[in-house]
């Protein structure tokens, strides 16, 4: 593996870290000292130089790494990627975002060329090289959404617009916090959400839904979410349960800053200019405990935002039962100075 | 929260007459480089600049989706309309530059459909000419219903009926032609989704024999832009960015709150799509409701307002804007 990526596992021996660079880009989800729901969207710009929104899909050190723990999740269980008959254009239109974007914003790494409906795709990092005809599947190894997000970080989630609702019809989710494409596939806007706590009520997904049904091409927004996890396990499914659930019952406070970490996701949502669907990257980031507090700003913050955490909260993020633990781990990197707003380290 | 996609600069590279009443455009990038793609159904708002007056216009796109040199357009004249379409009809040439906003699709085919049964009334055959030639180069399955007042005014009928053979079925209103649309729902396959663009009485007209034969509301579609409508000047108060202003017979209240320099919410600017949907705080009179967005409750209520279309009369309205 070249200088640019970690050769690194996100299961077995978890050899998974971050360099110096990867924690000071890491984004850090929370802008004051505590944390409630909203919907929190602002349009997916490009944001500072090195930063996470530097481009509209952001490639870091893990990126071989973790198409190859990608790999071996579908290996174990091919429905992790589904599509339905219908979204195969939402496909190609996903396809096309994702090559125009990458070859654009990282000439070295990836390169397009076109004649027509002729592309031409080089992926250097994963040594792929391929001739197809745009529009015409026969002429890729898998279909098109499966065939570009075996090649792009974060899950993907293709939605169908229609009756004044949104459909999940089509997605490729092994690096999900706790859900299920199988499970989810199908449903409209509001049933793939029910199992979220206390949102409902604050009526967050009606104003996110009437948001969304406009959302236009060329104008896509991004918003945060975060959970926790143990062990830096890429694939948290509901399938999987019964091989990472256990972890967390057999942490101490000897293991906690090595073995806990905050899980961030950066979700994108982009209008689809083809089939009018739109695309939900959900972009999973990990950073470990014991990395996180080398951040003075962070790690004070993120023991208030533990603290004061509704319980439903906590329990829907699945860490109720460690919370005592993780405020035992960080309350000594809080000394109770105030923290400026924002996001950034200082 | 925003959903401004950046505007398209472009300027005009040609202009047909298509028949009497109809005349095409067709815009270009000015810095030559590629329009979009978009999805058939999807419209665009043209602005135009009329002699000092800011008009802003839906129009469906009807080139090819695939087509990312240019968009096209036909506006219908409408003598007694605002002055949209005349000022397109009269003042714009080739080589005029203007502005187009991002494609939206208020009017989107369903992909699940096994059969897009297309009934088109005047000049609402447009969205259906982009989607015909987005369904054609996917190989699905469609068939169009058209009404024209007369062969003369019959825009794109020779185009399409030579493209696509005897999926395209042309009736005339002057020679006694109507579409026989009970015997026509009866005989499509499982799956059929019909899709309805043209005149108010006539998408009615779709969605009511429709429904009476036991097809599902889901299944029926159409889209109709409303013109805003004249009306008298009146007076509104904006709370939150406290101006007062006063919308003239021939603007819309929309129009009015963009001149006196206060940003809002658009996207359809004909009553449909729902974003520009503002809360009324205080109404002495009687809101006009035009829109097809609020339900009859919240227009009974007058508690919110699409400014687009809708107008009042009354002695205060004042709206959180």
């Amino acid at each position: 593996m070249s200088l640019d990526f970690n050769d690194e596992t996100f299961r077995g021996d978890f050899t998974f870290k971050n360099s110096a660079k990867a924690i000071k880009r890491f984004p850090f989800p929370f802008p004051e000292d505590s944390y409630m729901y909203s919907v929190n969207m602002e349009p997916h710009v490009p944001g500072p130089v090195g930063s996470v929104f530097e481009h509209m899909f952001d490639v870091d050190e893990h990126y071989v790494s973790e198409m190859r723990d990608r790999a071996q999740v579908l290996a174990d269980d091919p429905l992790r990627c589904q599509s339905l008959p219908h979204m195969e254009l939402a496909g190609w239109d996903l396809l096309e975002l994702i090559m125009e974007s990458k070859a654009r914003d990282y000439p070295h790494w990836f390169s397009l060329t076109k004649d027509g409906n002729q592309w031409h795709w080089v992926n250097r990092p994963l040594q792929i090289e391929q001739k197809f005809t745009f529009l015409d599947a026969s002429t890729l190894p898998y279909g098109p959404m499966e065939y570009i997000t075996r090649q792009t970080q974060g899950d993907f989630t293709l939605q169908d617009q229609r009756d004044d609702d949104l459909w999940i019809e089509a997605g490729m989710v092994t690096t999900q916090a706790d859900w299920s494409l199988d499970f989810d596939i199908g449903m409209s806007f509001k049933q793939w959400h029910a199992p979220v706590p206390l949102a409902h009520q604050m009526g967050i997904f009606d104003r996110a839904l009437k948001f969304l049904l406009k959302l236009q091409h060329g104008a896509p927004v991004r918003r945060f979410n975060w959970t926790m996890t143990v062990d830096p396990l890429l694939d948290t499914s509901p399938e999987n349960y019964p091989k990472w659930g256990p972890g967390k019952t057999t942490m101490t406070p000897q293991t906690i800053g090595h073995r806990q970490h905050l899980r961030v996701e950066l979700q994108t949502l982009h209008r689809l200019p083809r089939s009018n669907a739109i695309a939900f990257p959900i972009r999973c980031y990990l950073i470990r405990f014991e990395e996180l507090v080398t951040v003075p700003k962070w790690a004070r913050r993120l023991h208030r935002v533990v603290r004061d955490i509704p319980d439903e909260l906590a329990t829907y993020k699945g860490f109720l039962r460690n919370k005592p633990l993780m405020l035992e781990y960080l309350a000594p990197f809080d000394d109770g100075q105030p923290t400026s707003p924002g996001f950034a380290p200082e | 929260m925003s959903v401004g996609a950046p505007k398209i600069p472009v300027v005009v590279a040609e202009v047909v007459e298509v028949n009497d009443l109809i005349k095409r455009f067709r815009f270009v990038r000015r810095d030559g480089g590629a329009m979009p793609v978009f999805s058939g159904g999807a419209h665009v708002v043209v602005e135009m600049d009329d002699h000092g007056v800011r008009r802003m216009n839906p129009y469906s796109l009807m080139s090819h989706p695939a087509d990312t040199m240019g968009y096209e357009i036909s506006v219908r004249r409408d003598e007694a309309g605002r002055g949209g379409s005349l000022y397109m009809h009269r003042h714009v040439k080739p080589g005029m530059e203007m502005v187009l906003s991002q494609p939206v699709n208020l009017f989107p085919l369903d992909a699940r459909a096994k059969k897009h049964l297309m009934i088109a009334g005047g000049i609402g055959i447009t969205p259906f000419v982009a989607q015909m030639a987005q369904v054609e180069a996917m190989g699905g399955r469609f068939e169009l219903h058209y009404s024209v007042r007369s062969p003369v005014l019959g825009a794109y009928v020779e185009h399409l009926k030579a493209h696509y053979g005897p999926r395209v079925h042309v009736y005339h209103d002057e020679h006694g032609e109507k579409i026989d649309l009970q015997t026509l729902l009866k005989s499509q396959p499982l799956g059929t989704h019909i899709y309805a663009c043209g005149p108010k009485g006539m998408i009615a007209w779709v969605h009511a024999t429709a429904k009476a034969m036991g097809w599902p509301d889901r299944a029926v579609h159409s889209e109709e832009f409303l013109a805003p409508p004249v009306g008298q000047a009146f007076e509104v108060q904006l709370a939150a960015s406290g101006k007062s202003i006063t919308v003239q017979p021939n603007q819309s209240l929309l129009e009015a709150i963009e001149a006196a320099g206060v940003e809002a919410p658009y996207l359809c600017r004909g009553g449909a799509c729902g974003q520009c949907e503002t809360n009324v705080l205080r109404c002495d009179g009687h809101i006009e409701h035009n829109d097809h967005w609020l339900t009859d409750e919240q227009k009974a209520t007058n508690t919110k307002i699409m400014p687009c279309v809708s107008r009042f009369r009354g002695t205060a309205l004042i709206l959180d804007r």
